[in-house]
């Protein structure tokens, strides 16, 4: 239960964990633009290289990361399906009936796949597993800040994104605890058919709801109590500070994406390769 | 005679994330029959958990818990290998016999609840109805019962617990704190369960709250005969209304016995995180001032007693 506070946070010191919020969603964006900017096996060799550096540097068990990548299964399997048997090319491997499949769609479809695992692991490693939600929206908020000029609620938003994640686990443990109580009463979840199991859950939305309305109210009085009046003005107890390593980083990260177009010009043989 | 036993139980929390938590070490316990075990322990010792345990709603990572000498965590399959050594079947032919055997299994853990009643930290938490009767009623009729018998038990429960029947008819949220806590607990006994389990049952309650809910727990046991067990960290209520009691500390049981023999060791107790009676801490006061108090003092019923007896024996004073 614990776990679920942090989402899919794994704590650590690691160089990555110690980057500031911010720098860390510009490098998540970089690290979107780069695996867009892979167009030859050379280039997509040098960006798995990246990957594997930043897995090593991060700290994080590859076990957790393949399971970061278990959600897009479907997607993977799916484009690279349309891949193989869409694409047009010039050489033909295989044909049955209206299939065909060229050299050109193999190609493809790994090429897909290297992009979309590629481009997941290194944004869950720089933004969900190394940083936790609350640190990731403050920086988001302190990006997004300019916007303030033109009359977006940046902070408004932001405080609502907080709050709602400070409560999830909150409600989570009060749904276990109250589903525990009506489980000691005698209620069964499991069991019987369909409409027995949703009217088995009306002892439970009716507390759970009762709680957090109360809950909200609590929050809002104590948020009034402290003279919360929207993000004017408002001093933060921990400031976001930027070091020399979030500059480095970041001029790193922009150096590969301008080596990966230099090495998609490199060719060896093949157009592709 | 046990009525609950606990072997070699650990409990851990997140098993397989980076927050794993041993929250029971190895703890193997005895819950004597028709006494009231008091469970004590600091804040995070792995009171509430092993509560859990109790009445079925999970099971240990590691060990096993016995209600009657039956357990409660057998799968299908070790229940049924034992119950083909059992006496009790051993009349059948064979194919009924797996079938009364198998019946039995389903039975024993759909009346678990039943049998080991779990009043939960703050109880109130719990109440849903639209009415108090009605919710009182909800464990009584997902038992099955009769009509008749729900409205019986409904008022008998609510007598224990002083929840008058003018109340009835109001919808538990327009109620105070102290009142629906005894409604909570009302729900809970009206069940009639052979062990009532209460986690932390006065938490939050002024002193006359206090009283009064300790005070329906041991009314309860002495009409009906059940076993109590009531988690808390105050010695204080401990001293003044239990039997037996167990102290964890870090997740295993550091100390049972008679309520004596554990109070003896009043400082070792403080020595884990619990208060020691504000009654206890004046008669060590008035002993070290010279007055002959000679038995340890918990409750401040013993305290007037043994400060009579002072008074009394030395006469001239
Ligand atoms: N739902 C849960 N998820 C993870 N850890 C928990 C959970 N509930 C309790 N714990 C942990 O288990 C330990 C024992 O908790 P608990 O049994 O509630 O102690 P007590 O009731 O004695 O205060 C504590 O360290 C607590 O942090
Ligand atoms: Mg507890």
């Amino acid at each position: 239960m614990r776990g679920m506070t942090l989402g899919q946070y794994y704590p650590g010191t690691s160089p990555i964990h110690r980057l500031d919020p911010r720098a860390k969603i510009i490098l998540g964006i970089l690290a979107i633009v780069c695996s867009f900017l892979c167009k030859t096996l050379f280039s997509f060799c040098l960006l798995e290289a990246l990957v594997l550096l930043l897995v090593i540097l991060s700290g994080i068990p590859p076990k957790l990361l393949i399971r970061a990548l278990r959600p897009v299964l479907f997607i993977l399997l799916f484009t690279s399906l349309v891949n193989i048997f869409m694409t047009r090319g010039k050489n033909l491997l295989f044909e049955y009936g209206i299939f065909h499949i060229y050299e050109e769609g193999l190609w493809n479809a790994l090429f897909m796949i290297l992009r979309i695992t590629s481009l997941i692991l290194m944004t869950s490693i720089f933004l969900t597993y190394t940083t936790t939600p609350i640190a990731l929206t403050d920086g988001l908020e302190q990006l997004l800040s300019p916007l303030k000029k033109l009359h977006i609620p940046v902070h408004d938003f932001a405080m609502m994104i907080t709050i709602a994640m400070r409560f999830i686990p909150t409600l989570a443990e009060e749904t276990e605890r109250i589903m525990n109580a009506q489980r000691a009463r005698g209620v069964n979840f499991s069991t019987g058919g369909l409409i027995k199991r949703v009217r088995s859950l009306i002892p439970i939305l009716i507390p759970l709801f009762v709680s957090a309305f109360n809950r909200a109210f609590d929050l809002a009085n104590a948020m009034e109590c402290r003279c919360y009046h929207g993000g004017e003005g408002r001093t933060r107890l921990k400031v976001l500070r930027y070091n020399v390593w979030d500059f480095v980083a970041i001029l790193l990260l922009i150096g590969v994406g301008v080596g990966l177009v230099f090495a998609n010009r490199l060719t060896f043989g093949g157009s592709i390769l | 005679m046990d009525k609950i036993r606990l072997e070699n139980v650990t409990y851990r929390y997140d098993v397989g994330t980076p927050f794993e938590q041993t929250a029971l070490e190895d703890v193997t316990l005895s819950i004597e029959a028709g006494k009231i075990t008091g469970i004590i322990g600091h804040t995070g010792s792995g009171k509430s958990t092993m509560m859990k345990l109790l009445n079925g709603l999970d099971s240990p990572t590691e060990g096993k818990v016995y209600l009657d000498g039956a357990c409660i965590n057998a799968t299908k399959k070790e229940w049924l290998a034992q119950g083909l050594e059992d006496e009790k079947y051993k009349d059948l032919p064979k194919n009924a016999k797996k079938k009364a055997i198998l019946k039995d299994y389903a039975d024993f853990h759909k009346n678990l609840c039943f049998r080991v009643g779990l009043v939960m930290q703050y109880p109130e938490y719990q109440l849903f109805e639209e009415t108090v009767a009605k919710d009182i009623a909800f464990g009584p009729r997902n038992m099955g019962l009769s009509e008749e018998e729900i409205a019986k038990r409904v008022k008998e429960a609510a007598a224990f617990t002083g929840v008058s029947e003018d109340l009835f008819e109001k919808s538990p949220f327009d109620l105070s704190g102290g009142q629906k806590r005894r409604v909570a607990l009302s729900g809970v006994i009206a069940m009639r369960p052979e062990v009532l389990v209460l986690d932390e049952p006065a938490a939050g309650l002024d002193p006359r709250g206090r009283n009064n809910v300790f005070e329906s727990i041991v009314d309860y046991r002495n009409k009906t005969g059940s076993t109590i067990v009531i988690v808390s960290h105050s010695m204080e209520d401990m001293a003044k209304y239990c039997d037996r009691v167990v102290v964890m500390n870090h997740a295993k049981v550091a100390m049972v016995g008679e309520r004596k023999e554990v109070f003896a060791h009043v400082r070792e107790l403080a020595g884990m995180g619990l208060d020691i009676p504000e009654i206890t801490r004046l008669a060590e006061l008035l002993l070290a001032k010279g007055l002959p108090l000679t038995d340890a003092i918990y409750t401040v019923e013993e305290a007037r007693e043994a400060l009579l007896a002072v008074w009394k024996g030395g006469g001239d004073k």
